[in-house]
């Protein structure tokens, strides 16, 4: 089935120094096996995946890894810093991940999904010790694309340090529940991309975390985001590779619903039918 | 320490071990990984010339599937 990409008459999403045809970011975790994440990923058509880094098995080298199921040609693999608490943690994962990639040589070794929580049941971001992270990486030399909460003012002070995305979550991982405040996705897109505000339109917002169904989706891109990222409402649902297939699709609908000037919302009714040369009887004529 | 665990590294004639010996010990030579030395990563082609010394603590790593 081919992209309908063409026809809709859109600029690439412009992430650091990549230009990306998808604005779908998908993450490679919990799916129930291997296979079914390869072929999720394959019919999500997203260009860019997440990894994790962790420890490497010592024991039982014959289990199955990840990077066999991933044609490294063909996506560009962002590694992000999940179950860090700490900047100093987060820092030293976000180099290692650095340090594989560029043994790799893919073109994902400067980034950095950067996360860096404040609670474990949560998983919500701790704001400090994620703009200190970001700060020190940016000075690295790392693409931070930075998960953050929806506050809006955080999201201005992640920008200001640096980062190449600010990616504000819809609500907490895994929960499914959506893009919970739509006014502070909103307000964090005005004040980093409208120029009235001293925004730069061209700056990438990334709504991640809390995906659970496509209109999720549909609805982040309708407010203006730029893209993206999710990983449990494809992995964990009943059909990862349907769901996977509905994404690609809610995306691509959002972004067209937005670029078309929705229109308002009204009280009262506008009839689509001309009220002239009406055969019928009008109430109150 | 290695990934956690207490582990005894053998060592070359010279009673030395590098961390190029390390991955070759654990029959990872090739393996998209990356090592961490005491906190610090260590660049793959400093492996062979980084020596590793009792009580040191190694991380190696690699990628696995997250969001």
């Amino acid at each position: 089935m081919t992209t309908t990409q063409d026809s809709v008459n859109d600029n690439a999403l412009v992430l650091g120094d990549k230009t990306l045809d998808s604005r779908l970011i998908v993450g490679t975790g919990k799916y129930a096996d291997y296979e079914t994440m390869q072929k999720a990923l394959d019919v999500s058509g997203a260009q860019v995946i997440t990894v994790a880094v962790r420890r490497e098995r010592l024991i039982d080298a014959e289990g199955r890894s990840l990077l066999d199921y991933i044609d490294t040609d063909r996506y560009t693999i962002l590694p992000n810093t999940a179950g860090c608490f700490t900047a100093d943690d987060a820092i030293r994962v976000a180099q290692l991940g650095r340090e594989i990639l560029d043994q790799m040589d893919n073109p994902g070794k400067n980034w950095v999904k950067l996360e860096v929580l404040g609670d474990k049941k949560t998983l919500l971001p701790d704001p400090v010790g994620t703009l200190e992270a970001c700060k020190t990486l940016v000075d690295d030399g790392f693409d931070v694309l930075c998960y953050t909460s929806d506050d809006p003012i955080m999201a201005q002070r992640i920008r200001d340090a640096g980062a190449t995305s600010v990616m504000p979550a819809g609500s907490p991982i895994g929960s499914g529940q959506g893009v919970l405040n739509q006014n502070n996705i909103r307000l964090i897109l005005e004040l980093l991309k409208d120029p009235e505000h001293g925004g730069n339109p061209d700056y990438p917002v990334i709504v991640d975390a809390g995906v659970g169904t496509a209109s999720d989706v549909t609805i982040a891109m309708e407010l203006g985001a730029d893209g993206v990222l999710l990983n449990t409402g494809i992995a964990h649902a009943k059909d990862a590779v349907r769901m996977a297939e509905a994404m690609k699709h809610a995306l691509l609908a959002g972004r067209l619903a937005y670029q078309s000037g929705r229109i308002g919302k009204r009280l009262y009714a506008t009839a689509s039918s001309p009220w002239s040369g009406v055969i019928s009887y009008i109430p109150g004529e | 320490m290695l990934n956690g665990e207490m582990q005894e590294i053998p060592t070359n004639a010279e009673g030395r071990a590098t961390v190029a010996d390390l991955i070759a010990h654990l029959d990872m030579v090739g393996k998209p990984l990356a090592v961490e030395l005491n906190k610090e990563v260590v660049r793959f082609r400093n492996h062979p010339t980084t020596e590793l010394n009792e009580g040191d603590v190694v991380e190696v790593v690699s990628l696995v599937g997250g969001g």
